[in-house]
């Protein structure tokens, strides 16, 4: 495998997630495909630090990522068990109380 | 410099973190109703962290930390915005009716913590730093939105926080992992050696997606156009003093990010420290800049037109002068950041001015409405007094801050040269629209029927509150000359010498 195929799937992922997140009403889907987003750059972190001989500073970086993707996702299904507990339903679109 | 010498350069830092620690303590002793208390604490050593500050050396430029974050003039003036940006929104958040008996021991907490996150947002260079910086006051930013669980659109404003907030960073850290990949570094300045060092005409366009993509990310954070949709929700369902600090230390930091990735990214080499700065050919990010700041603008006053609760208003207000800070980064000159600092400094208390006047009336009067307010410039002289006067300098009518600030950036604007033109007409048309609806403000609490009969006086906390948040507003706007030098003594920035 070359650096090019590492590239492709994470920006095949990257793509995936952005859908996710445009189509998705559910409000944990929405943090899925969020999770795909990040887990594709830390694909791209990972093969260039792999494959360019650099230093490790990019297996650092995908560490620290995922550390904050488990934070995030925390506060997130926080929220989002919140807003089940107030509204009823996770579909984000439901949670619309403010006027436009 | 390594970790154990550049301790002794972190100490109004790590103040803050002790505080963080003490705050969460102290909180554990304290019942619900008394949970207030913990403020106290957070002041005094946001106090503290601010004396340490002050005596630091003034002129120090230094890396920290294995060259990860930075100590520079530049860094601490944004020290300073934040320590008392945050100490007026502790002090607003102990007056308002909003949070009473509800449990604050963590709210305070979380504000300091959060300061902690600004204030290495405005030091990183490093990729790995400004991440984890920007994710620390996200992740704060998403609980606080929220605070108020039981309320409908507290929750709601959380949610689209944290979606849009996560997608946005997703986005960026997309582009980040596109950096590294072209430049084989997290360290901006090295980065900026290899951008310059290789003919990068073949790499010309991930280059610009990776620069799109963290704009994305950071424009998300300073709530500029298109990212701005959160703002308006998310400003009307948190708390407000929240929502004061959100419209004010978040985006300082914000630009202050941007101001020094972009600079060290795309500058010349040793671009910040000279008067003239150059950028690196092929990536248009000055032009793109340009436009998302005229877009902002526009968008920003063109909705503010047609609200009717005013902090949804002061919401788009807000996006409108991100629009007109963001003019002054793209220029390339040391007018132009020079104006960006002076601008968010006098930013800083009319807009937090404006909403402590939004929170005493609701309290008072249960309304954010503002046909509603009609009448309280006669019933309460003082509080209609000042909210015109913050009014004036959101517009930017002399005799107020709001005044020097945009002349100085509409003067670095001209100064930049004639194909910056357009730009300056675009803000100056902007600030006739602006004045629309800011002076409906006042024209409803003077001018309209009367709806509230009773005169009201604001508590003493309340009127001397407003008084350090009003005085500097006109003071500013007629004695700018020491801010004026504490703003240009602040515009040296670290550089390496490799």
């Amino acid at each position: 495998m070359d650096l090019n195929s590492y590239l492709i799937i994470s920006a095949i992922l990257f793509s995936l997630g952005l859908f996710g997140v445009i189509t998705r009403r559910n409000g944990v889907a929405v943090l899925m495909s969020i999770e795909l987003i990040l887990n594709a750059a830390n694909i791209n972190f990972i093969a260039f630090s792999r494959y360019s001989g650099m230093d490790f500073s990019g297996h650092i970086f995908s560490l620290f990522v995922i550390i904050l993707a488990a934070a995030e996702a925390a506060v997130a299904l926080a929220i989002i068990l919140n807003i089940f507990n107030n509204f009823g339903s996770i579909n984000i679109d439901d949670a619309n109380k403010m006027s436009q | 410099m390594d970790n154990i010498q550049s301790i002794n350069f972190f100490i109004p830092e790590l103040i803050l973190v002790a505080t963080i620690a003490f705050c969460l303590i102290i909180d554990f002793f304290l019942s619900k109703k008394n949970s207030f208390n913990v403020a106290y604490v957070a002041l005094i050593g946001i106090i503290l962290s601010g004396i340490s500050l002050w005596f630091s050396s003034p002129l120090i430029t230094t890396s920290l930390f294995l060259n990860s974050i930075v100590l520079d003039p530049f860094s601490r003036i944004f020290k300073f915005i934040f320590l008392i940006s945050s100490f007026i929104t502790i002090l607003i958040s102990l007056d308002t009716s909003e949070l009473k008996n509800r449990s604050l021991g963590e709210y305070f907490t979380l504000i300091t913590a959060m300061i902690l996150g600004l204030i290495l947002m405005t030091s990183s260079v490093d990729l790995i730093m400004i991440y984890l910086s920007i994710e620390l006051v996200s992740i704060i930013s998403f609980i606080l939105a929220g605070y108020l669980r039981f309320k409908m659109i507290s929750n709601e404003a959380a949610i689209k926080y944290v979606i849009y907030g996560a997608f946005s960073s997703g986005l960026m850290l997309y582009g980040f992992s596109l950096l590294y990949g072209l430049t084989g570094t997290t360290k901006l300045f090295e980065m900026n050696k290899v951008l310059f060092s290789h003919d990068f005409s073949h790499i010309n366009l991930s280059l610009i997606v990776s620069f799109l993509l963290i704009i994305a990310g950071l424009g998300y954070k300073i709530a500029i156009a298109p990212f701005h949709f959160w703002t308006p929700d998310v400003y009307e369902g948190s708390p407000t003093p929240i929502t004061a600090f959100f419209s004010v230390a978040p985006k300082a930091a914000g630009f202050a990010l941007m101001v020094r990735f972009l600079n060290s990214l795309f500058g010349d080499v040793n671009p910040l420290n000279s008067e003239n700065w150059v950028s690196i050919e092929g990536v248009p990010w000055q032009a793109i800049l340009l436009l998302l700041s005229a877009l902002t603008m526009i968008i920003g006053n063109l909705i503010a037109i047609q609200q009717e609760n005013v902090k949804r208003l002061l919401a788009y207000s807000s996006i409108a002068h991100a629009g007109y800070i963001l003019m002054g980064i793209p220029l390339l000159s040391k007018d132009g950041v020079f104006a960006v600092v002076f601008y968010i400094i006098v930013y800083l208390f009319m807009q937090l001015g404006a909403f402590y006047i939004s929170i005493i009336i609701a309290d008072k009067y249960k309304t954010e409405k503002i046909e509603d307010y009609a009448g309280i410039g006669w019933q309460s002289p003082f509080l209609g007094i000042l909210m015109s006067l913050f009014m004036f300098s959101l517009t930017g009518l002399p005799p107020t801050a709001g005044f020097i600030g945009k002349f100085y950036l509409f003067a670095a604007v001209i100064n930049a040269g004639t194909q910056y033109y357009w730009i300056a007409i675009v803000g100056v048309l902007n600030s006739v629209i602006s004045l629309y609806y800011y002076m409906r403000i006042v024209k409803v609490m003077y001018f309209n029927e009367k709806n509230i009969q009773n005169s009201f006086v604001p508590s003493q906390f309340s009127i001397l509150l407003l008084l350090i948040l009003g005085i500097p507003t006109i003071y500013f706007g007629v004695q700018w000359t020491y801010i004026h030098e504490w703003v240009d003594s602040a515009l040296k920035f670290f550089i390496p010498n490799f």
